[in-house]
């Protein structure tokens, strides 16, 4: 018992997050094993960004329980935290300093050592290496994107967390993103992102896990297989969502 | 189910039949003091209201607390409950105090130990409630809310001091015509004192519970608005 | 230990740096705070009896009405660009982060201070470049920044923030000030630091409690 919960990266059981009259999150269940890239679909407020968030600790969930490597995150906050490294939608960094500065600092936040060498190394990764030394308001927004994916993978986090990574970035950079998450697999290191590109998903992905109705409504392990079926169910929840929404109350 | 407003509500009948015979001590039954004259009555009002307001602070700071230990619902419906009737309370203290301190002491306002805490105290408890009036609905709100709750009960004893201390290095003006004389009346003034504090707690502790009972139906409310809404879409797709 | 202390250097310094590049809080505060001052030697006659009467709680008026005002910039800046979120992401605990933009805060006014207060002894024509000056300003400055960054902390997400603030802070300061104004007006009146005791070591009971408990209280504050 004890090993298998150890061999998952993610253990989520009857999650419920509710923002005020609203619900988010009603019992969602979900265990994804170590090692593979997941992409979380569904519709707009389906709750893939407050799932992602409830898994970086950014927001609390109501009641159940959310497990990172076997830890529970309740209690094991800055444990977990160290062992994540989370891109969501703002790129969250301080405007007027450099990159460099910004590095600099989250990296003494993460208490890393030869930090100089660690910068180098990961800014040529993500490929901002030219504007180490500009700052971060005269960046561009996928350039900003990219010093945020630096900062998420300075301390080489077991598990990355990404929202929408792709959004403002260019072809060639998302060429990048996936060589970068391709790499992190196959060294045995677990990626859950969203996406709103879902042909491009679907290709990169090892499992995909469709929310619906605040809970897994489809976790296929083979996403490329079940492409139509995932497909389908999407085009499906826009219809019944669209349909329930033009009723007459 | 419940009805709000229930006339029949024991705790209501008590404290309207104690307030009546309340009514009658103070205006038919005790003797008028002699030194302050008619305009002494309305301490019969003034303390036992403030004694109900520092019954809302300590509720307040209590269920406060216990919210954020045990993070019961109940403990917040119970601390903005008492915020709001204890503010009530607070301001008719406030109010009261100052219509007597005018012929009495002949100044409205002065800087009392007593006066300056219930002030400064009054103050934060509003803005407790102004807190909760603009902050977002979820709960972050009612836990953000229990620390200024929990903030305001430790800040309390150092106010209290530093009044005590203030007013003893500016002793407070009070110069009216009866300041310093003693009460004529002996024990009947602690016999209406106590049958109106008595009236004025049932009245707080029925105020809090209808205020309570008010806050849980809204509660169920979103609560039921919250199920609706996604009972109506179709089931998941599996 | 050491590697707290280190962090809680981080954040700090990581706000000085922000500051000199933007200027934007030391000199909102120590603007505000000398425009009160100013405005107050035209609303009232300065001779010296009334200077020394009135000098120190003008002065400390201003800088906590000033001070309300960087507060609630020191934390917007954060919220910007989410960047509390970067820190909250960090595999440190929560009152780091406290005290960290705590000491940022402090660092804030206190060099408001050093601005202000000089300036106050030129307006008022009051001596007040001696120790006692120095630990009360100290001791002020500590409390305010451990309450405000509590306070701004929380009012971050609320409509009209820029009233929220004072509302919760002015109130829950109020003994703190006492304790600064009495103490000024002892220095000023000459007196020694028996005199002052009292006051001095209700401000630094104040302290103590909110530093404590604000640190204590701050990871309940940042989750949502």
């Amino acid at each position: 018992m004890v090993s298998q919960a150890t061999q998952l990266a993610v253990k989520a059981e009857v999650v419920v997050k509710n923002f005020g009259a609203t619900s988010v999150l009603h019992d969602l269940n979900l265990e994804l094993p170590i090692g593979e890239i997941t992409v979380l679909m569904g519709t707009n407020g389906a709750g893939k960004s407050t799932l992602l968030r409830i898994l970086a600790t950014l927001t609390q969930v109501d009641s159940g329980t959310v497990s990172i490597f076997g830890a529970d995150i309740a209690t094991n906050g800055p444990a977990v935290r160290a062992l994540t490294g989370s891109v969501l939608h703002s790129p969250m960094l301080y405007a007027d300093m450099s990159v460099r500065e910004n590095l600099m600092f989250f990296a003494d936040m993460y208490r890393l050592e030869n930090v100089d060498d660690l910068i180098a190394q990961t800014t040529v990764m993500v490929g901002i290496e030219p504007r180490i030394d500009d700052r971060v308001r005269t960046l561009s927004h996928g350039f900003q994107k990219r010093v945020a994916l630096a900062r998420a993978l300075m301390h080489d986090p077991q598990l990355l967390l990404l929202d929408e990574p792709e959004s403002g970035l260019d072809s060639q950079s998302v060429d990048r993103l996936d060589r970068i998450l391709d790499e992190y697999r196959s060294s045995g290191r677990t990626v859950v992102m969203t996406t709103h590109i879902v042909e491009h998903a679907l290709e990169l992905a090892d499992r995909a896990v469709v929310l619906f109705d605040g809970r897994v409504g489809f976790n296929s392990e083979n996403p490329q297989r079940d492409r139509e079926a995932i497909q389908e169910i999407y085009s499906a929840n826009r219809i019944s969502i669209s349909s329930l929404e033009s009723q007459p109350q | 189910m419940f009805k709000v407003l229930n006339l029949l509500d024991p705790l209501l009948v008590l404290s309207a039949a104690l307030m009546g015979v309340t009514l009658y001590l103070i205006f038919q039954w005790v003797p008028t003091e002699l030194n302050q004259g008619a305009v002494q009555r309305i301490l019969y009002f003034h303390v036992p209201v403030a004694w109900g307001s520092m019954l809302g602070i300590f509720v307040v700071s209590g269920s406060s607390f216990m919210y954020l230990w045990k993070k019961n619902e109940k403990w917040d419906r119970l601390a903005v409950a008492s915020a709001e009737v204890g503010v009530v309370f607070g301001g008719l203290m406030l109010l009261t105090g100052m219509i007597w301190a005018r012929p009495v002491w002949a100044v409205w306002w002065t800087g009392e130990a007593k006066l300056t805490t219930a002030l400064i105290l009054f103050f934060i408890y509003v803005a407790y409630l102004m807190f909760r009036a603009y902050f977002p609905p979820g709960g972050q709100r009612q836990r953000l809310a229990a620390i200024i709750g929990v903030i305001g009960a430790i800040d309390t004893p150092i106010i209290y001091f530093a009044a005590n201390l203030w007013s003893q290095a500016h002793p407070p003006i009070v110069t009216g015509p009866a300041a310093d004389a003693e009460s004529t009346l002996g024990s009947d003034l602690g016999m209406v004192l106590l049958a109106s504090t008595l009236a004025f707690t049932f009245i707080f502790i029925y105020l809090v519970q209808t205020r309570y009972k008010i806050r849980k139906s809204e509660d169920d409310l979103v609560e039921l608005k919250r199920t609706s809404t996604s009972s109506s879409m179709p089931a998941g797709a599996n | 230990m050491k590697g707290s202390l280190a962090i809680i250097w981080a954040i700090g310094r990581k706000d000085l740096l922000l500051e000199i590049r933007n200027k934007e809080v030391v000199v909102s505060v120590a603007g505000f705070a000398l425009l009160v001052l100013v405005i107050f030697t035209f609303a009232i006659d300065l001779n010296q009896g009334n200077a020394k009467l009135v000098g120190p709680g003008v002065l400390w008026a201003g800088i906590a009405f000033a001070g309300v005002t960087g507060l609630n910039r020191a934390f917007a800046l954060e919220v910007e660009n989410s960047t509390l979120e970067a820190l909250m992401l960090a595999p440190i605990s929560r009152d780091l982060i406290y005290l960290g933009k705590a000491l940022g805060n402090f660092l804030f006014i206190a060099v408001a201070q050093i601005i202000v207060i000089p300036l106050f002894a030129v307006l008022f024509n009051l001596i007040v470049f001696r120790w006692e000056m120095l630990a009360i300003a100290l001791l002020t400055t500590l409390g305010f920044s451990a309450v405000g960054t509590l306070f701004a902390a929380m009012s971050v997400r609320v409509r009209a923030r820029e009233v929220m603030l004072p509302l919760l802070f002015l109130p829950v300061v109020t003994p703190l000030l006492m304790a600064a104004v009495e103490s000024t007006s002892h220095m000023v009146n000459g007196r020694s630091w028996s005199d002052m005791a009292q006051w001095l070591q209700l401000a630094v009971a104040f302290d103590v409690a909110f530093i404590v408990v604000s640190a204590f209280i701050f990871q309940h504050i940042l989750e949502d």
